[in-house]
């Protein structure tokens, strides 16, 4: 891709300045709304999150109180933190490894791969839309279809969506049936390995797991780390599936991180406390994305070292 | 022989695990033609009797507006918020991909940063921004920031499929008299209508299924889009009237069902390239 030869280095230096100005002409567009629409908003929220402010009266600033409070009197929020790493250590490997289960499927060189990579996407391009909430809500019914398919193999009806026990692991279901996105990324990453590998393997003997586990999974490695660090991200700022399906209930037991910021800011009006805590995840992700990025170089392996310019 | 059979089982397969993961929609369009007595009572997919009441019930949400109000507020908020987002994203994108300049390295990296900051973090404080400028009660929460680019996972996805256009196509313009932005028109966009189809796709798909912000934002029930029409129809179903909820919530995935097979190819290729190639 690099297609830097000497002969175009030296007609782009000529018009180099020219170039820098006209450059920053056309992000310009993005910079003003980037510092109008994210930066300030960005900075806005850190120092909300150290007032007392309820979007009515004036912001007073209180120092570290409502990250004190947070951690030591509110049992709401280690009840939603608790919940929410839950669903994100359930919910994430397990779209990880379903997407990558049906693209290894789907790599094979069968006919009619097409149709089924288009059936398969499309839960995904209803992802997080009320509609499939409601449908989950239908079809975990307590009378609803899965118990009754449940039912013919004599299971007895479980409650999905009323009981603790159940209810969040009801919603990471819908998680891992929007699986088209990372499939479609594994997919492409399949593709890219080269068969004369494979088959070099499979002379000297490797058998399929040994495959999988030395080729396939190396070579996959940096979309597994991709899908990874989006996945978590996603997930840990899941809203409307919480929202719509159990209103966090029942007991809390869906009370996910981005549910419970929501119901501070707008239904209890607590502007600095929300903002505080959406700190807390904004750091959290800061830190889960670091430690990826850290490690990445132990577990990721890339075919060509070519620099992204 | 045995790869044969080996063929013919990872087909089966497949056919079936689509039907599993296609049965919840199944399901639910089917259940949208039955009347409200059947939805729970039996497992059978087909409806025994065919009813448009759920259409036609549902239809007329709360009395006062009808979907047809709610379609249009969907459009309305939608289509200017995905063509906005394509021209300023392609804008950034090609004076990412495109130029050097003072600062770059810094925009880029800023641009790449935003990428990973949650909407719940900026959330709040936007809507207080947004309060400040007259805005709530409006769309322009949603369409006013795609004027300037800030969906940036569209920039990097341009600045991506962009990197892969050979410079020489540039230099060759250059060289034959054609200023920056006639590159961008002339040799650029004709190569780009994969990743601007993809962007399209997305974004409008992204904007129509969207809750979170169109919750906080918009209040009268006149303004509303589907997403929160449908949220207040499942409010205000009485305890058996099912099948207008259903018919009203398939009808709100056609669109994007529409727009999917008529552009999957352009979906994948989205998908695949954004976060991949480079």
């Amino acid at each position: 891709m690099a297609l830097s030869g000497s002969g175009i280095v030296k007609v782009r230096s000529l018009s180099d300045r020219k170039n820098s100005m006209r450059g920053l002409l056309y992000i310009s567009p993005w910079i003003l709304g980037f510092i109008v629409f994210q930066f300030y908003p960005f900075f806005l929220s850190l120092y909300y999150s150290f007032t007392n402010y309820s979007m009515l009266n004036k912001p007073k600033f209180v120092g570290l109180k409502n990250y004190v409070d947070m951690f030591t009197r509110d049992r709401n929020y280690w009840q939603s933190v608790k919940v929410t790493f839950i669903y994100v250590l359930v919910a994430v490997p397990m779209k990880l490894a379903f997407s990558l289960f049906i693209a290894m499927l789907l790599n094979m060189r069968l006919k009619l791969i097409n149709v089924f990579r288009t059936l398969y996407y499309i839960p995904s391009i209803f992802g997080g839309s009320v509609a499939v909430a409601i449908l989950w809500r239908f079809l975990f019914n307590r009378d609803g279809i899965v118990n009754q398919f449940l039912s013919t193999f004599s299971i007895k009806p479980i409650d999905w969506l009323g009981s603790e026990r159940w209810a969040l692991f009801t919603m990471s279901l819908l998680t891992v049936w929007q699986f088209g996105s990372s499939m479609v990324v594994f997919l492409a990453g399949l593709k890219q390995i080269p068969n004369e590998i494979v088959e070099a393997a499979k002379v000297d003997g490797a058998g399929r797991i040994r495959v999988f586990f030395s080729i396939t999974v190396p070579f996959l490695s940096p979309m597994i780390f991709f899908n990874l660090i989006l996945q978590t991200i996603y997930a840990l700022q899941e809203f409307t599936a919480p929202f719509v399906i159990t209103g966090g209930g029942p007991l809390k037991a869906t009370y996910l991180y981005g549910l419970m910021i929501y119901e501070n800011a707008f239904k209890f009006l607590k502007t600095g406390y929300a903002s505080a805590q959406s700190w807390i995840l904004f750091l959290a992700i800061m830190v889960f994305t670091a430690f990826v990025f850290k490690s990445s170089p132990y577990w990721t392996y890339y075919q060509d070292s070519e620099d992204s310019k | 022989m045995k790869h044969r059979a080996t063929k013919t089982l990872s087909y089966l397969f497949l056919a079936l695990l689509a039907l599993f993961m296609m049965y919840p929609l199944l399901w639910l369009l089917a259940s949208s033609f039955k009347p409200n007595q059947e939805i729970f009572s039996e497992m059978r997919l087909l409806p025994r009797v065919w009813t448009l009441q759920g259409y036609a019930n549902g239809w007329t949400a709360n009395g006062q507006y009808t979907y047809a109000q709610f379609f249009l507020n969907t459009f309305a908020m939608v289509v200017p918020t995905v063509i906005f987002t394509l021209v300023s994203s392609f804008l950034t994108a090609y004076g990412f991909a495109r130029f050097k300049f003072f600062g770059k390295k810094v925009f880029f990296g800023l641009m790449l940063s935003t990428l990973m900051l949650p909407n719940n973090l900026i959330v709040i404080s936007r809507y207080l921004l947004f309060r400040d400028f007259g805005w709530l009660n409006s769309y322009k929460p949603i369409i006013m920031p795609s004027l300037f680019a800030t969906y940036s996972f569209f920039i990097f996805m341009m600045v991506q499929f962009l990197r892969g256009i050979p410079r020489e196509l540039d230099e060759a313009a250059t060289i034959d008299g054609c200023g920056s932005f006639a590159i961008l028109i002339r040799i650029i966009l004709p190569l780009s209508k994969s990743v601007i189809f993809s962007a399209t796709i997305f974004q409008f798909v992204w904007r129509w299924n969207d809750f979170q912000n169109v919750l906080i934002y918009i209040d009268s029930v006149s303004k509303y889009p589907l997403a929160l029409a449908l949220r207040m129809s499942l409010d205000i179903t009485e305890s058996v009237n099912w099948n207008g909820i259903l018919a009203m919530s398939v009808l709100s995935l056609v669109p994007p069902s529409l727009l999917f097979f008529f552009a999957q190819r352009y979906f994948v290729e989205g998908v695949a390239t954004s976060g991949l190639k480079g």
